[in-house]
């Protein structure tokens, strides 16, 4: 065995990955509940990936095969309703994932310098991510699929000048039509999942590189015993991949109980419209993205149009997912951990999570007057908090953060 | 050997004049991937022109036909209807038919339509593409008193006259679109090509 691990090392990096990213990748010693995410995230993926590509051998990307091919996997294919539960209440699962572990960044301040870099790769996974959702809807070819692709694509010919002529390149005929059916499918199971993995990578090779934050935001790297190593820090495994293995097993018990019990969960993972197969001339009563784009969707709705165009929403839309990228240089703070963060940040942060959930609950309901107006003001927070945080966060006080790490 | 010494200017050229060409070339390999995402020949074929025999429609009611897979509806105003477009001129957005890009100049009148009795209209919510619903009937019990007929969105509400002009307050920002169309006959109509400027 030996022997064989020496042949295998002299010809590829087996032990040294080994040993860089897991058995010899030091972590700081105080992760707490709020670390379980990205790993989850991880496992997500997997979970996506797998059944995703059995779902592809029984699949037809033809739009007057499509739904019925996917009624054929719900009763026909030997366990295929389990393969399709599971690639669905992924796809919710993985978005609460995400805003937990993003949510995770903005409390202990993880986006900040020397870690630019590993939340662009993030950004960039979780732009991947909506695209890959926003595909992956269309393909069951139900009468939300199409009328929320219908919906989204549009959002491209409001962009003056090039937008008609965009739409019809991105849809491939001038209405949401087997073309598109079928390049969306292509984007979906193929171009997306490779550029996912490719800045999944990115990112953990980036984390490494610089080391994992922490619940107290201050560098272990600071303070190392004599053979180099961070005097906070334990090595990734065995410590996190058992403390790991619990939050699957917590995560899977979740998951395996929406599966078995409500995998449409009452509308909110798949809507009921979609089990009516798709009708270009009929649009169904009320339309309503998927829980997890509510927020942006209510942003959308809630700017009225400008100069005979509705672009405005579409840019506010825009600005709204983009403008995470900007946040490493946005926070002034001189900690980064909330831990020792003043009064105005706890607040301001407090504010942003009760804009972007309550965006995302009007994002649901039908557009009244009074919604659009709470709408409105949840849209001025949201914005607020990133475009005034070089200001609040500047100003605020704050605790002096400790040199090392603390145990709670 | 020791002579000679490298000429890096020489060398800088080289790399950018080849990377530049390279890049070119890359881009130019992409253009046939670019196009290749426009519609195909068999769905501009499928976007061709539509016959409508207008005679088979009776005063009031609307026909839906499919125009580039657009349900585009013709209908059948009655003089009521029609005396009916002057009387809230004041709440409509765009009453005058101002923005150019909402129909074909031959339909910028007060009834946006080439005779004023039979009218085509794209069936799309301009606000976010949904398809309104026909509600014809004067001051219906859930549009009130003052709806004067025409058309209501059912994904976020806008409302739209007879000859589908959108009134203030809704969330679509302008009038449906009128399709181009001609008249092949007194009561032949076809959608998707444009009336002779000469007519």
């Amino acid at each position: 065995m030996e022997k064989l691990l020496n042949w295998v090392d002299a010809r590829f990096p087996l032990t040294a990955t080994w040993k860089a990213h897991l058995s010899e990748y030091y972590a700081p010693k105080n992760f707490n509940f709020w670390y379980y995410f990205g790993s989850l995230a991880l496992l997500v993926l997997v979970i996506q990936i797998v059944t995703g590509i059995f779902l592809t051998m029984h699949y037809k990307p033809d739009a007057a095969q499509a739904f019925a091919s996917v009624e054929y996997i719900m009763r026909d294919v030997p366990y295929g309703w389990l393969i399709r539960y599971a690639h669905s209440t992924g796809a919710s699962a993985f978005f609460i994932v995400v805003y937990l572990h993003m949510f995770r960044a903005l409390l202990y301040g993880s986006h900040r310098k020397p870690r630019e870099l590993i939340w662009i790769f993030g950004v960039l996974i979780y732009l991947v991510l909506m695209a890959e959702a926003f595909f992956g809807y269309l393909l069951p070819w139900g009468q939300m699929s199409y009328w929320g692709a219908q919906v989204i694509v549009n959002l491209f010919a409001a962009i003056p000048i090039v937008g008609e002529d965009l739409s019809i390149w991105i849809r491939g005929d001038y209405v949401i039509s087997d073309a598109t059916l079928n390049r969306f499918f292509a984007f979906h199971v193929i171009a997306l999942p490779l550029v996912l993995l490719g800045l999944v990578a990115a990112h953990i090779v980036a984390l490494h590189e610089v080391g994992s934050n922490n619940p107290d935001g201050v560098e272990i790297k600071k303070h190392k015993d004599a053979q180099g190593r961070p005097l906070d820090g334990i090595p990734f495994h065995p410590y996190y991949t058992v403390k790991d293995i619990l939050g699957v097993v917590v995560f899977l018990i979740v998951f395996s109980a929406i599966l078995f019990f409500a995998p449409e969960m009452n509308g909110y993972f798949l809507e009921a419209n979609n089990f009516i197969p798709a009708d270009p001339l009929k649009t169904p009563e009320h339309i309503a993205p998927v829980w997890y784009f509510t927020p942006y969707y209510a942003i959308l709705r809630a700017i009225p149009p400008m100069f005979g165009s509705q672009f405005p929403g579409v840019l506010a839309m825009g600005v709204a997912v983009l403008i995470f990228f900007l946040l490493p240089w946005l926070d002034r703070s001189p900690v980064k951990s909330i831990r020792y963060r003043g009064p105005k940040y706890k607040i301001a942060l407090t504010l942003f999570v009760i804009a972007f959930i309550g965006l995302g609950i009007l994002g649901i309901l039908p557009a009244t007057e009074l919604y659009t107006w709470i709408a409105r003001v949840l849209t001025v927070v949201y914005f607020a908090f990133f475009l005034l945080m070089p200001w609040y966060t500047k100003h605020d006080t704050y605790k002096q953060e400790p040199e090392r790490v603390t145990e709670k | 050997m020791s002579e000679m010494t490298v000429d890096s200017s020489k060398r800088r050229f080289l790399v950018a004049m080849s990377s530049t060409m390279g890049g070119v070339a890359a881009l130019g390999a992409a253009l046939p991937f670019v196009f290749s995402m426009n519609p195909s020949a068999r769905a501009l074929a499928a976007g061709a022109p539509v016959e409508v025999d207008l005679s088979k429609i009776e005063p009031g009611m609307k026909v839906d036909v499919e125009w580039r897979g657009k349900p585009v509806w013709v209908v059948h105003r009655t003089p009521e209807m029609l005396e009916l477009l002057n009387k809230h001129v004041d709440q409509l957005t765009d009453p005058h038919s101002e923005n150019t890009n909402q129909q074909p100049d031959y339909c910028k009148n007060p009834h946006r339509s080439i005779k004023p009795e039979y009218f085509v209209v794209v069936g799309i919510c301009t606000h976010l593409g949904c398809s309104p619903t026909y509600r014809k009937e004067v001051a219906a019990a859930d549009l009130g008193p003052d709806w004067p007929g025409g058309w209501f969105c059912p994904c976020h509400g806008s409302r739209f006259d007879m000859a589908a002009r959108v009134f203030k307050g809704s969330p679509a920002p302008t009038n449906l679109v009128v399709p181009p169309h001609k008249y092949l006959s007194e009561s032949k109509v076809l959608i998707g090509e444009d009336q002779d400027a000469s007519a």
